[in-house]
């Protein structure tokens, strides 16, 4: 890879209070490529998805912006520097409106002085716009509630979000964890547009076919050390299955489980 | 703050059933409902003397001080907050005035100003125990509320030697704050209206609102789209302190003087306000025509009891009923407006 990263992380580590979430990553990102963080619950993914979009500070190690050593104190930082994060929870608010949420601490306004006012119909129009052009073709109220949306366009409204306010990188915890096929796919569909804008994204996916179907680029987390690091088509799909549970071998895994429910495994 | 029809890519139209079902799902729907079916209630139990102007004033003029601190403390609640120390903000408000400028003979504006200073200041010091030690606000303001009926009470027999201190207010205050409008109304209702408008204009037309129903929804994610979380929830502890030492001002000059025993009513009363007023209990939504709407249905059976010969202590039966009803019909209406246009679906998740 000849590329310069916009992102990396050098030897990283973050600790709880004795407990070492992360131990020594390094990992780069690059622009126009999908970055795929495997790894088993508990592994450190969202951790150091919390260090790349501001939430947490690095006990050690840094992180570099385009090459350059750079510090985020907050969120806002790191949203700043156009690192647009998706977090596994959360991350749009169910009981404010789709226009309303698109526009969270970035609101339009119209007026002068103290006439100034939210414009309600600019935000409504352009939220429903962004989610139109990523395909969510169903949403035409900007006025509906962010709640009464399903799983897929509540995170498509989060990647227009993102898209829109012209993140360089998006960061996405596991957003197809609660989707079905469908909508899991449209949210694939939408991260490939993403990349093909050149935009970096970061996956983190317990899904080894989500993976490999948009992943350039693949890192593995066991139990806080980056176990493995590899480019599309350096791996089987067995190897990754394996890494994703953690270093274990998942055929010996479904065998036992195969023994204990007395059927037989369900090859892919 | 109408459901307009803005945007030319809405494929349904919207139909005269839609718009109907589009109203139901908003917060003030149920308050709406509730405001007229307790005022038909009244109207038809009380009678000519309840439907009389005077009938009127004496529902409105409770509503009035109420809501003043209901609408700010609504504001509080939409954030995901509570506020228990407006009772003892208004006391101690009321007697920092009625000392100053009745026991010590300062000039009116003065003892009106330190006041509302004492309020606010009581708000900042709330907004600011809440965000720095991220104890939940219920602990924190009832702990601020007996902290400040004990200095309260303690400063008072201190200063004083009583309990109760009179004070009569410049002309200009008295007609500002304290007059009866043909000797029925209180100007309070007057100030109502101005607040309400204020707390409207915050909630729907300025930033803060978006930030503040954002706090109440997703605190994390609301730090991360980078509100300054601490400054609001600040200032919303200190408009709350603030409303609550105006109702102190406006009651010390109405009735020439303050007692250290005043305002606890209004802890709870104006919780109870906001709530049937349709605002939800864990922040995120609600709206200030619900509150209203809130305020003045607790106004009306509180006040109305009086105009049906029945003992009044059936107005708390009767309170405590509506507030359970408010709390159920809320999660109700809430659940079909997430349901979006789709009321089929409703009732199910
Ligand atoms: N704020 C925190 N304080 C203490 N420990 C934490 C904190 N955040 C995470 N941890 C611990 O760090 C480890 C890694 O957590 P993390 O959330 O990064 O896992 P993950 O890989 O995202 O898992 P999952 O796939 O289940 O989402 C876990 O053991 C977790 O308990
Ligand atoms: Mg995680």
């Amino acid at each position: 890879m000849s590329a310069t990263p916009i992102l990396s992380l050098k030897s990283v580590s973050k600790h709880f209070t004795g407990y070492r979430a992360l131990d020594d990553v390094s990992l780069d990102i690059y622009p126009g490529k999908v970055l795929c963080l495997l790894g088993d619950n508990g592994a450190g993914k969202s951790t150091l998805i919390k260090i790349l979009s501001g939430f947490h500070a690095p006990t050690s190690g840094t992180v570099e912006l385009n090459g350059k050593a750079v510090v985020f104190n907050s969120p806002k930082d790191a949203s700043e520097a156009g690192i647009a994060t998706v977090h596994q929870f959360g991350g749009t608010f169910p009981l404010m409106s789709i226009g309303r949420s698109f526009f969270v601490g970035v609101e339009p306004t119209k007026g002068w002085g103290i006439f100034k006012r939210f414009n309600k119909k600019l935000a409504n129009e352009t939220a429903v716009r962004e989610m139109q052009s990523l395909g969510i073709t169903r949403v035409t109220d900007g006025d509906r509630l962010i709640g009464g949306l399903s799983g897929g366009e509540r995170q498509a409204a989060a990647i227009a979000r993102a898209v829109h306010f012209g993140a360089n990188v998006l960061i996405l915890d596991e957003p197809t964890a609660a989707l079905g096929v469908k909508e899991a796919s449209h949210v694939l569909r939408i991260i490939m547009q993403a990349r093909n804008k050149g935009v970096a994204v970061v996956l983190v996916t317990h899904n080894v076919s989500h993976a490999l179907t948009v992943g350039d680029n693949f890192a593995v987390l066991i139990r806080g050390k980056k176990a493995d690091d590899f480019a599309k088509g350096q791996r089987t799909r067995e190897e990754v299955t394996d890494l994703m549970a953690g270093g274990e071998a998942m055929a010996e895994l479904e065998a036992e489980l195969a023994t204990l429910t007395g059927a037989i495994p369900i090859v892919e | 703050m109408s459901h307009t029809t803005t945007n030319s890519t809405t494929a349904p139209t919207k139909t005269l059933a839609g718009s109907i079902t589009g109203f139901a799902r908003r917060p003030e729907f149920g308050a709406l409902i509730g405001a007229l079916a307790v005022y038909a209630f009244f109207a038809v139990a009380g009678g000519a003397p309840f439907l009389a102007p005077g009938g009127s004033a004496s529902w409105l003029n409770v509503a009035s001080e109420l809501g003043i601190i209901a609408l700010l403390v609504a504001l509080v609640m939409i954030a995901g907050d509570l506020d228990l120390s407006v009772g003892s903000v208004l006391a101690g408000s009321s007697m920092v005035l009625a000392i100053s400028s009745g026991y010590y003979g300062l000039p009116t504006i003065v003892g009106i100003l330190l006041a509302i200073g004492f309020g606010v200041g009581v708000g900042v010091i709330n907004g600011i125990l809440v965000t720095r030690t991220n104890l939940p606000s219920f602990v924190v303001t009832l702990a601020t509320n007996f902290a400040v009926v004990g200095l309260t009470l303690g400063f008072t027999r201190l200063l004083v030697g009583s309990t109760a201190v009179s004070f009569q207010a410049d002309p200009w205050a008295k007609f500002l704050f304290g007059e009866l409008i043909d000797g029925k109304f209180e100007t309070a209702i007057i100030w109502w209206v101005i607040i309400a408008l204020a707390v409207g204009w915050v909630l729907y037309q300025s930033p803060w609102g978006n930030w503040i129903y954002a706090i109440g929804g997703d605190v994390v994610s609301a730090r991360a789209a980078g509100i300054p979380v601490e400054k609001v929830r600040i200032s919303l502890f200190a408009g709350s302190g603030f409303a609550a030492a105006f109702v102190g001002v406006l009651q010390t000059c109405l009735y020439n003087g303050s007692q250290v025993a005043m305002g606890q009513s209004f802890v709870f009363n104006s919780i109870i306000a906001v709530v049937i007023g349709g605002v939800l209990l864990t922040g995120g939504y609600g709206s200030p025509i619900g509150v209203i709407l809130g305020t003045l249905t607790f106004a009306i059976v509180n006040q109305g009891i009086y105009y049906t010969g029945w003992n009044a202590d059936w107005a708390s039966l009767i309170l405590g009923i509506l507030l359970l009803i408010a709390v159920l019909a809320n999660n109700s209406f809430r659940r079909m407006a997430l349901t979006g246009g789709d009321t089929k679906s409703k009732g199910k998740k």
